[in-house]
């Protein structure tokens, strides 16, 4: 039988959707709500008494582009964290799933995009809420989906390779705590990174969220040729953590 | 005619521990051979081992022609599983459990599939119900129609009555009979040695990785147990005298809860097998815990 089997993988994600109808409507909610909060909070709060303007922009336009890195990775990387645990230990899903013609290249691939597809969404509320507080549309803004797939894929490889390698599901706390708090905080989402130490700003290249959230600021006010680099970061942190989580987790589904 | 499923100096380790160890199994296409064995017994690591699951350390594994682990996706889209343990989705519907196995097996026509499933499953009435609302019988039927979707020639059974209360036990029973009588190949792995005897028509008798003994139920029965097996209840030391006595004539004793079972009594000389006893049958049973030492469920 091929390898990444186009019917396996949209078996996979059938399963996905038919669960995900049982639970969109809070997943959504809380979706457009957390950027609402947040944008009232820092946008209108910081910025209409501490922050005028930063790198040019309103501080709404700021974080509003900004907080569409933080909807992905917590869209992307925490689903995929407890989701394959759960699925994996609880409900033995992966089981019942691998007993049917089906690898585990393809089951990691189907989560993978499934997520993607979802985080790319979801990602994108935070700009529509944005709008209506001031940000203005652009039609640049059209790629952003596509930015936050991609940078979604590598977030929800990252979660299912960390998922495979912790041996308690407590454990997710060193990961939140150590790797995604830091990424999100050093993104340039709330405040420009230009202002940290060098050392620190050099670090700051290598977070995915960073080059997303420049793009997504890009596709707002213009993008500039560095972009195409950026882009290709995210598609290469897909791919490669692509390739990390599929060894992770044959390690862990194949005795 | 090849067998469905061939194994052969199959072994598989877990650090020290020796979970099957040179196993040589045939099951033959169109029969139900019951894997009976103690719990630990290697049975579950054997039905990992052909879903690809586990990998074998050595030795070979064909099943329908299929090489493993190499072809193992092709042999898997040939073969239904049903596990010891329920991983159904309990907040999806019934026929939305269906429909996503019907996709991942490549069912081509997956709305009469569905269909046939429901009415195996005799759930056609809950199709639209979440799982969550099923009572177990009706989740353990579904996971079996599940393992069918695509009308397997070779199913797999990993302990499919454990944990269940009777009836629903008896249920199940029922509709295995029925596919076994369609032609399908089970490879069921069981430690109930009613399951075993009702629905298969080879035991294979599972300790520590091997295969100890294999036949007909009545066959196995003839072989290891004879005819007849006494049972004697009493007290502690007129239980031991009286084995001691049996043994001493070259009977075969083994415990039985409170008693002790005499088999082969039928052989027993003057005065080897106390008045007091209750004779009958032999069992599978007495076969079991002769052959693995173990107390049978």
């Amino acid at each position: 039988m091929r390898r990444l089997d186009p019917a396996a993988i949209g078996g996979i994600m059938s399963r996905e959707v038919a669960n995900f109808r049982t639970f969109w409507k809070a997943t959504t909610f809380s979706s457009v709500l957390e950027p609402t909060v947040y944008l009232l909070a820092f946008g209108l709060g910081l910025g209409a008494t501490l922050i005028d303007r930063v790198d040019g922009l309103s501080y709404v336009e700021f974080v509003g582009t900004g907080m569409v890195a933080t909807a992905v990775i917590f869209s992307s990387a925490l689903p995929a964290m407890f989701g394959t645990f759960v699925k994996h230990r609880f409900q033995r899903t992966y089981d019942a799933i691998l007993a049917a013609p089906v690898d585990v290249e393809e089951l990691v691939t189907a989560e993978m995009l499934w997520i993607g597809l979802r985080a790319g969404v979801y990602g994108c509320f935070p700009l529509l809420v944005s709008m209506l507080f001031g940000l203005d549309p652009a039609f640049g803004m059209l790629l952003v989906p596509i930015f936050c797939f991609f940078t979604a894929l590598g977030f929800a490889a990252f979660g299912i390779a960390v998922a495979a390698s912790v041996a308690k599901i407590d454990q997710f706390n060193y990961v939140t705590t150590l790797v995604i708090t830091p990424l999100f905080l050093v993104a340039g989402t709330f405040f420009p990174i230009s202002g940290l130490p060098e050392a620190v700003q050099a670090v700051a290249q290598l977070n995915p969220l960073h080059h997303l959230v420049e793009l997504v600021r890009h596709s707002a006010f213009g993008f500039v040729a560095t972009d195409l680099i950026r882009f290709a970061v995210l598609v290469a942190f897909a791919v490669v953590l692509w390739r990390v989580a599929v060894r992770r987790m044959s390690a862990r589904l194949i005795d | 005619m090849e067998a469905a499923i061939q194994l052969r100096g199959v072994e598989k380790r877990f650090g020290e521990i020796v979970a099957v160890d040179g196993l040589d199994l045939d099951v033959p296409p169109g029969i139900c051979l019951g894997l009976l064995g103690p719990n630990g017994a290697g049975k579950s690591t054997t039905m990992r081992l052909l879903t690809g699951q586990a990998i074998a350390d050595a030795g070979e594994l064909t099943v329908l022609g299929h090489q493993l682990p190499g072809d193992s996706k092709a042999a898997r889209a040939k073969m239904g599983v049903v596990p010891q343990l329920d991983n159904l989705d309990v907040d999806v519907t019934v026929e939305d459990n269906l429909r996503v196995f019907a996709r991942l097996y490549r069912v081509k026509d997956i709305g009469p599939a569905v269909d046939r499933a429901l009415d195996l499953a005799r759930l056609q009435d809950r199709r639209k119900d979440a799982v969550d609302e099923l009572s177990g019988g009706m989740r353990r039927r579904l996971l079996l129609a599940r393992g069918l979707i695509h009308q397997p020639p070779l199913l797999l059974l990993d302990e499919p009555t454990v944990g269940l209360d009777p009836q629903i036990r008896t249920e199940l029973w029922t509709l295995i009979d029925g596919l076994r009588s369609e032609g399908v190949t089970i490879l069921m792995s069981t430690h109930y040695i009613e399951e075993a005897q009702r629905l298969a028509d080879e035991v294979a008798v599972m300790t520590k990785g091997k295969i100890i003994a294999r036949g007909r139920p009545n066959e196995l029965i003839a072989e290891h147990a004879g005819r007849e097996t006494a049972e004697l209840y009493g007290p502690p030391e007129f239980l031991r005298d009286a084995r001691l006595r049996a043994e001493g004539e070259g009977l075969k004793v083994r415990p039985a809860g409170p008693a002790i079972a005499i088999v082969g009594s039928e052989n027993a000389g003057n005065g080897a097998v106390p008045d007091e006893a209750i004779r009958r049958a032999a069992s599978l049973e007495d076969v079991f815990v002769l052959l693995t030492g173990e107390e049978a469920e």
